[in-house]
């Protein structure tokens, strides 16, 4: 995630390019910082600490999938749960052909990106409400196929071997990491994506798909990207999930409860905005933390919460961040200057 | 000028309906390179779905679009703007949350096909030459109606077109704002850059195009020097009739 290259103005022509303050550079520093304080954490707190942390890694790595898919490509997808439940499967498949569980996230997220390119076929041919539903019928399907699958163990799921031997912190500690390295691959995967050409295309895309399209921006072609990206992401997500579980189960891995845990993330930390989904992430796991007992409230509360935001809040958390400070911690613009100034 | 293998676009035959209406009845009209053609025409008169078939946002049901001596009729909108076709929208679509630099640099890096530095220079002289650069690093949703104009225009020459469409670009703004855009597209001429201009106000495209062509019910119904379409008695009783009363200028 290095930035050297692109701080350094590159002087010609009369015009110079800037990409980051130094306000992003502190930002990103501290971001890297608590990435390494995170790595740290299995030596100094208690288990309970980090397994409950794999959790907030899982739901930051389906939001920010959700916030690029939905925030930059304007696919408000209720069927990112498809691609959770072809994830954690792919793990369980991959271990039962001999291949390391926490290898079989990356395999996961692999297969789960090939699979959305015939998805996408399906689903592109539907447009706004109809996409939305249209996924989740999707989602709907792979489920059913992996009930209907007997290898797959059926609609009662199956346990995940090849953990077996490992010892109890020692797996703990793993599947931290493997959560932890999951959720900043997919939100550095969503900074890359977003800072390159792609990401200028596709931030036009989220503002006007028209206009974009009559400044030469391929829009369809741009959307499937984000979308494939997305369903990577999710696939490692629902890897993860398998790994810390040590079991499938195709109701609960296939529930569209996890589409609607992205959205809420997303809006209440800011749809369309990189950092968004860290901090909608943070607050709605904290939200679970303290009031997973309340039962019923605790759902009500939730929504509660979600339609306030979206009313006087419209821009998240991190929107209104931006609108009072100006601080992106991830750099995607362009500032223009005169190389004769300043 | 009036071979045919110079022409840099051509309509042949193009018709267009939506239901009972129809914006396009076997519509011809061709455009050469360099010039600037102004199109009047009651509302409703075809003008804006026109530029949406050259643009490629709408597909005609019958006919043919040629531009640069190849047929465009299939293309998809995003190639069309590759291949030198720019335009502009009646309202403004800036990308509202992007700064105007990052808008123009969209065009000139998809559009164009530039890359680093010479994408910057690009949008950046484009900004100059549209008078924006004071405003580069503002975002486009903070801009008034004449920036708004300005910058749907910006965009546009930022994917270095051979053939600009632009869809009134005068309406909506004071008489020193018009002028100030007639100086502009008149600088688009100079540089060799064909316009088609849609507008109401007359007196902003007679100051500035080669030809005039006036469209009512889907067809083309005067072609000719903006003197003689003027002057032109369908002309005068399809638009003119009307545009007197609301546009003082017109006389």
């Amino acid at each position: 995630m290095s930035t050297t290259r692109e701080t350094a103005p590159r002087v010609s022509g009369g015009f110079r390019v800037r990409r980051d303050s130094r306000l992003s550079r502190y930002g990103m520093l501290g971001l890297v910082a608590v990435c390494i304080g995170l790595a740290g954490l299995p030596y100094v707190v208690y288990e309970s600490v980090t397994s409950s942390l794999v959790t907030l890694f899982v739901l930051i790595a389906m939001a920010s999938m959700w916030n690029l898919l939905a925030g930059f490509g304007g696919m408000a997808s209720i069927g990112q749960q498809a691609y959770v439940g072809i994830g954690g499967y792919t793990v369980i498949w991959a271990a039962d052909q001999g291949i390391n569980p926490f290898l079989g996230i990356a395999v996961a997220a692999l297969f789960s990106a090939v699979l959305a390119v015939p998805t996408s076929l399906l689903a592109f041919r539907l447009r706004g409400d109809y996409f939305a539903v249209g996924t989740w019928v999707i989602a709907e399907v792979y489920r059913l196929l992996v009930i209907k699958s007997d290898s797959l163990g059926g609609p009662s799921g199956r346990a995940l071997t090849g953990l077996s031997d490992m010892g109890l912190t020692a797996r703990n500690a793993a599947t931290y990491w493997a959560a932890l390295v999951v959720a900043v691959v997919c939100v550095a995967a969503g900074y890359l994506l977003l800072r390159g050409r792609v990401g200028l295309s596709l931030t036009a895309v989220r503002d006007d798909e028209i206009a974009a399209r009559a400044a030469g921006v391929d829009v369809t072609t741009a959307k499937r990207i984000v979308y494939l990206v997305s369903a990577a992401g999710c696939g490692a997500a629902g890897g993860v999930v398998v790994v810390d579980a040590l079991s499938i189960q195709p109701t609960a891995i296939f529930s569209v409860q996890w589409s609607a845990y992205m959205i809420f993330i997303v809006v209440i930390g800011g749809i369309g905005y990189l950092e968004g989904p860290l901090l909608g992430a943070v607050v709605f796991f904290a939200l679970q933390q303290y009031l997973a007992d309340y039962g019923t409230w605790y759902l009500i509360l939730l929504g509660v919460v979600a339609a306030a935001s979206a009313v006087w809040m419209p821009r998240g958390l991190w929107g209104q961040v931006v609108h009072r400070t100006g601080l992106r911690l991830f750099p995607v613009g362009y500032r223009l200057d005169r190389t004769d100034q300043q | 000028m009036t071979d045919p293998t110079h022409h840099l676009l051509e309509l042949r035959g193009v018709t267009k309906r939506f239901g009972k209406v129809t914006v396009a009845t076997d519509l011809d009209l061709v455009v050469s390179a360099g010039e600037t053609l102004g199109i009047v025409g009651p509302n409703g008169a075809g003008k804006t779905s026109l530029f949406a078939m050259i643009s490629g946002d709408l597909h005609p049901d019958s006919g043919a679009v040629l531009f640069a001596g190849r047929d465009i009729t299939g293309v998809s909108a995003h190639r069309r703007a590759r291949l030198g076709l720019g335009r502009t929208y009646q309202v403004p679509r800036p990308f509202e949350k992007m700064t105007v630099f990052e808008n123009v640099l969209v065009a000139a890096t998809t559009g164009a096909g530039t890359r680093g530095q010479a994408a910057a220079t690009l949008a950046g002289e484009t900004l100059d030459r549209t008078g924006m650069y004071d405003v580069a690093n503002r975002v486009a949703g903070s801009l008034t109606l004449l920036q708004r104009k300005r910058l749907e225009l910006a965009r546009a020459l930022a994917t270095r077109p051979r053939l600009v469409l632009l869809d009134e670009v005068a309406g909506g703004l004071t008489d020193p704002e018009v002028a100030e855009l007639v100086t502009l597209v008149r600088s688009l001429h100079d540089t060799g850059i064909a316009v088609v201009w849609i507008e109401h106000v007359v007196h902003a495209l007679t100051a500035t195009v080669d030809r005039l062509a006036c469209l009512a019910g889907g067809r083309v119904v005067a072609d000719g020097l903006p003197a003689d379409v003027l002057a032109d008695p369908t002309v005068r009783e399809l638009y003119l009739g009307q545009a007197v009363a609301t546009d003082e200028d017109v006389a």
